[in-house]
Formats: C-alpha cells, sequence, structure tokens
C-alpha cells in the first residue's frame, strides 16, 4: 500500500503511467509485460474522426531527446470505444482517455462519448500537442480559452477531467490557476516542447512537419521547475510527466509536488522501464526511509505535507 | 525480447560501409526482419538482418550520423543491447517461381539472408544490386556463390552503369524482393513482375508498433513499417 495512490477517478496500486501517445494503446507492451502491473494507462489521443497524421519522418533525435510530430494519429473515438477499450478492459489498470480535437464541439463530442464509456476512469484534456495545425496547442496558451474549454469539456464528461498543459507558455501557473477555477479535476504537466533540427546535409527541418515537440531526459529540468512552481499554485493533483526514465526521476517530480508521474519517451528506448521503475520503487523508499511514496510529495518548497 | 549480444566481428567491408557479427542464442530469425539497437542516443536504430549462421547474427550497417559511429567504435567482446527479431519478413515458399531480388546500397542486406534461405530451399534466384560506385560495393562474391548476379553502379566503375531498373528490364520473374532507397523502390514496385514486395526503411522511434512514428499511407488509410512490415506486398502500400 506505499505506492498506493488515490486521485480523482483513479485509484493508483502505484503512481506509475505510461504517458499518452507513447505507449499505443497497451496492444504491443501487452506483449512484453502484464499491463495490470501498471497504475494506470494513458491512452492514444481520441478525436472525433480517423486522423491519419503528419508525413514522414515524424522523428529525429536531439542530445538527451527526442523530437516528435506525429499529428494526433487515431482511428477515431468510436473505434477506440468499439476495438481499443475492450481489450484494455481486461487488465486489473486505471485507463485515461487522451482528448483532442480542432474545435470546442469536437473536444465536447469526444470527451462525452469516451467517457461514458465504463472502462475509462478519467480523461486528459489535450490542449497543448504543439504538431497540429488547428486546436492542440492553440487552446492551452490562451488561459481564458483554457478555461473555457476546461468548462465545456467539464460539463460533458461524466468522468474527472484532468487538464494537460503545455509549457510553450510564459506563466503555466497562471495557465494552471485558470484551468482549475474552470473546474479541471487535475493537470498534466508537461506536454512536449516546440524545437526543430535542421539536416546541415539539405538545409532543411529534419521533421516533415518542420517542428515538433521535444522529450525525454533534456526537459526534465524544465517540467520539475514547472511542476514545482504549479503545485504551490493550486489545490488539485499533478501527474507529472517529461524525461521520466528512472526510479529516481519519478521522486524528484513527488517532491517537486506531483501525486503521479508518466512516463513517455523512455518506452521507445526501453519498452520494460515502466515494469523496472514499479519493481525498483521500494526498495528505493526503504533506501531513502520513505514510508509511503506520498510522504515526501511538495517537500521540495515545504517540509510538513500530510498525506491525501 | 530485449537481450544482450555479444559482438564477435566488426570491420569494414566498404566504403563508410561495415559488417558486425553478433552472438544471439536460441533466436530464430525470419529474413527480412530486423533488430533494434541501443546506442548511447535515446532513440534505438533499426538494422535488418544480413546473415544467420547457428548462433551468430550479422548486420551490415552504413556509418552516417552519430549511432551508427558508435555502433563502427564499437568491438569483439563488447554487449549490444537488442531489441528483436522484430517486424514480418518476406514470404520464402516461392516454390517453382523465378525470383529476382533487388537491392540498392545499404537496401542489399537483408537480400543476401533471404537468398541463403531461399537456395537452401532449393528455390532459384537472380540478385540484381546497385551501389554508388565501386568502393561502395559489398558482399559480390558471397552473393554470385548462390546464383547469378548483376552489379550496377551509378558511374558506371564497377558492374554495369546506371541503376538496377536498367538490368530489371531485361529479366522476366514470377516474384520480386527489393530493398533500397526509397525512389527505387517506387520505381521496381512498377515493373510488370506480378508479385513484388518492398522491405521500407524509415524513421523508427518505438520499433514495436506504439509510437507511429514510421507510418506509410496505403491504399487504405496507412500501415506501420516496423510492425506491418517492413516488407509489405508493393499493392499493399503507397510509396
Amino acid at each position: 500500500m506505499r505506492l498506493h495512490v488515490e486521485l480523482p477517478g483513479l485509484q493508483l496500486k502505484n503512481p506509475i503511467i505510461p504517458a499518452s501517445g507513447c505507449f499505443g494503446f497497451g496492444e504491443e507492451f501487452a506483449k512484453l509485460y502484464d499491463l495490470s502491473i501498471l497504475g494506470g494507462i494513458m491512452i492514444k489521443a481520441a478525436t472525433e474522426e480517423s486522423r491519419f497524421g503528419n508525413a514522414t519522418p515524424r522523428v529525429a533525435e536531439t542530445a538527451q531527446g527526442m523530437l516528435n510530430a506525429i499529428g494526433l494519429q487515431n482511428p477515431g473515438v468510436d473505434a477506440i470505444i468499439e476495438e481499443k477499450l475492450p481489450f484494455l478492459s481486461t487488465f486489473d489498470t486505471e485507463i485515461i482517455a487522451n482528448v483532442a480535437g480542432s474545435t470546442p464541439d469536437e473536444y465536447v463530442e469526444v470527451a462525452r462519448r469516451i467517457s461514458a464509456d465504463p472502462t475509462i476512469k478519467a480523461i486528459e484534456l489535450n490542449i497543448s500537442c504543439p504538431n497540429v495545425k488547428c486546436g492542440g496547442m492553440q487552446f492551452g496558451t490562451d488561459p481564458v480559452m483554457a478555461a473555457e474549454l476546461t468548462r465545456l469539456v467539464k460539463a460533458a464528461s461524466s468522468k474527472p477531467v484532468y487538464v494537460k498543459l503545455s509549457p510553450n507558455i510564459t506563466s503555466i501557473t497562471d495557465m494552471a490557476r485558470a484551468v482549475e477555477a474552470a473546474g479541471a479535476d487535475g493537470l498534466t504537466m508537461i506536454n512536449t516542447l516546440v524545437g526543430m533540427r535542421i539536416d546541415i546535409q539539405t538545409g532543411q527541418p529534419i521533421l516533415a512537419n518542420r517542428i515538433g515537440g521535444l522529450s525525454g531526459p533534456a526537459i526534465k529540468p524544465v517540467a520539475v521547475r514547472m511542476v514545482y512552481e504549479v503545485a504551490q499554485a493550486v489545490d488539485i493533483p499533478i501527474i507529472a510527466m517529461g524525461g521520466v526514465r528512472t526510479v529516481d526521476d519519478v521522486l524528484e517530480f513527488i517532491y517537486a509536488g506531483a501525486s503521479a508521474v508518466a512516463v513517455g519517451t523512455a518506452n521507445f528506448e526501453n519498452p520494460y522501464v515502466c515494469q523496472e521503475i514499479i519493481e525498483a520503487l521500494p526498495s528505493r523508499l526503504d533506501s531513502l526511509g520513505i514510508e509511503h511514496i506520498l510522504d515526501v510529495r511538495g517537500k521540495a518548497y515545504a517540509q510538513l505535507v500530510s498525506r491525501p | 525480447m530485449r537481450r544482450d549480444v555479444t559482438i564477435i566481428s566488426n570491420r569494414q567491408i566498404a566504403k563508410a560501409t561495415m559488417e558486425m557479427k553478433v552472438r544471439c542464442p536460441g533466436v530464430e530469425v525470419a529474413p527480412g526482419t530486423f533488430f533494434h539497437i541501443k546506442t548511447s542516443g535515446l532513440l534505438r536504430r533499426p538494422l535488418s538482418v544480413a546473415n544467420v549462421e547457428g548462433e551468430e547474427v550479422t548486420f551490415l550497417y552504413k556509418v552516417i550520423g552519430e549511432g551508427t559511429s558508435e555502433l563502427a567504435n564499437k568491438r569483439v567482446g563488447d554487449t549490444l543491447d537488442v531489441l528483436g527479431p522484430l517486424g514480418n519478413g518476406f514470404p520464402l515458399a516461392q516454390y517453382g517461381k523465378r525470383v529476382v531480388l533487388v537491392g540498392g546500397g545499404i537496401g542489399v542486406p537483408p537480400l543476401y539472408y533471404v537468398r541463403r534461405r531461399l537456395h537452401e530451399m532449393g528455390i532459384e534466384t537472380i540478385a540484381i544490386l546497385g551501389f554508388d560506385s565501386k568502393e561502395s560495393v559489398f558482399y559480390e562474391e558471397a552473393f554470385q556463390a548462390l546464383g547469378e548476379t548483376i552489379i550496377t553502379t551509378v558511374d558506371g566503375s564497377h558492374g554495369e552503369r546506371g541503376f538496377v531498373t536498367g538490368p530489371l528490364a531485361r529479366i522476366d520473374a514470377d516474384v520480386l524482393f527489393s530493398c533500397g532507397p526509397e525512389a527505387m523502390l517506387k520505381a521496381v514496385a512498377a515493373s510488370p513482375i506480378p508479385e513484388r514486395y518492398v522491405s521500407i526503411e524509415n524513421r523508427m522511434g518505438c520499433g514495436i508498433g506504439a509510437c507511429f512514428a514510421c507510418v506509410c499511407k496505403a491504399p487504405e488509410g496507412y500501415v506501420k513499417v516496423c510492425s506491418d512490415g517492413p516488407v509489405f506486398n508493393a499493392e499493399e502500400v503507397l510509396l
């Protein structure tokens, strides 16, 4: 029970969750290990209709990181409900649906449909994807628009709504406060940082989309700083992500104020990384003299923090 | 699926082209499949299998960037963290058919392994291998030992001058297996040979079908190169 974390809509047996877009709908990883060991799974973004996404190349490696510009490729919300959720429902883990769209109406419709499925325990509202022309990050960089969208999706969703914040913004605490005031049940942060790589042979960007989202260990210090600031600015819980690949990375985010942690890009380097982190957590807590993992939540800014 | 393999040899065999053999026991490797190799970079490098002999798996790779430079500096006895074999290979049961193998540059390696396996099955093949120039040519003798082999070079410094499509136009075959640069695959996929299979290369993320980085358009939607391929019937993909 020392790893158990309770959050709005979610009973996590441990605070380790594969991040959206890095784990598909679980099918590939289910061949490698039992998905029931995971605290939860954030599934790939859903839009109302199926989307092909961007042209290739869609990924480029960077120093301690990678750029991606997949472009929200997915089979559409109805196909996800019919073809993907039945498989995910066979595992004893909490499924979180990532909801995206080009218009407020699309977000609302996707959230309404997918939240109605009993397999889905919470919604992750994706207002921070940098790789689509319409919607995505444009909702996540204006606190007024973000708050309005949060209100609409919250009204349409039958499950708690976690808003996924973009780091491509001047004040992430203003954004966090705005969506909290609009009714968000929690936050997930951070999405990728907008970046570019240029091939010096051709003089052109490597990604067909030209720009992409930077993820991986390179962005972890940015994410830790943002979680640290936002955790002190809001009362709703944070699921943190950004460059996590070891058990100590997880603890760093908990110390910064997160209640759970998602693992993204590291799944590509090591598809067993979530399993390995979960297995390593108890002995790492022992060696640090920590009883329950959340005993150290927010300790980076406050010495005394009570358990939830 | 993930394992540490030990390097048995790692040597240059042509211009910027290396051959690495690793010991990888207890693994069935189908021709056309690949391994996803860890370097110090964040993303793994997909390498096709050029040969399998007992426990030894051979990779050929071109030294292009940081990852492949790092591989080139590995020594005998070093270990590599690999995922694999991954993906789907060439359909081998081509009994009674005339099979032509068409490879370009660093797309040639998987065709050597497939040719060896077809040869063992008693299936005759013709190989057409295209390179930039004489210094880039590799495995010519090894291919010759398994049947008729035509070499082309763009600059004419070895074999026939020009592209693989030149000799391909005079060959009468039932089945084509191909691997190479996109422009070459496009050209050979348009050949009148009735059954055509292409092995596609793409920048990959996870290598197991989860991240949608290496997709290729298909007549109906898309396919994932890593997990649906990398070998496809040419009718299944839009190159």
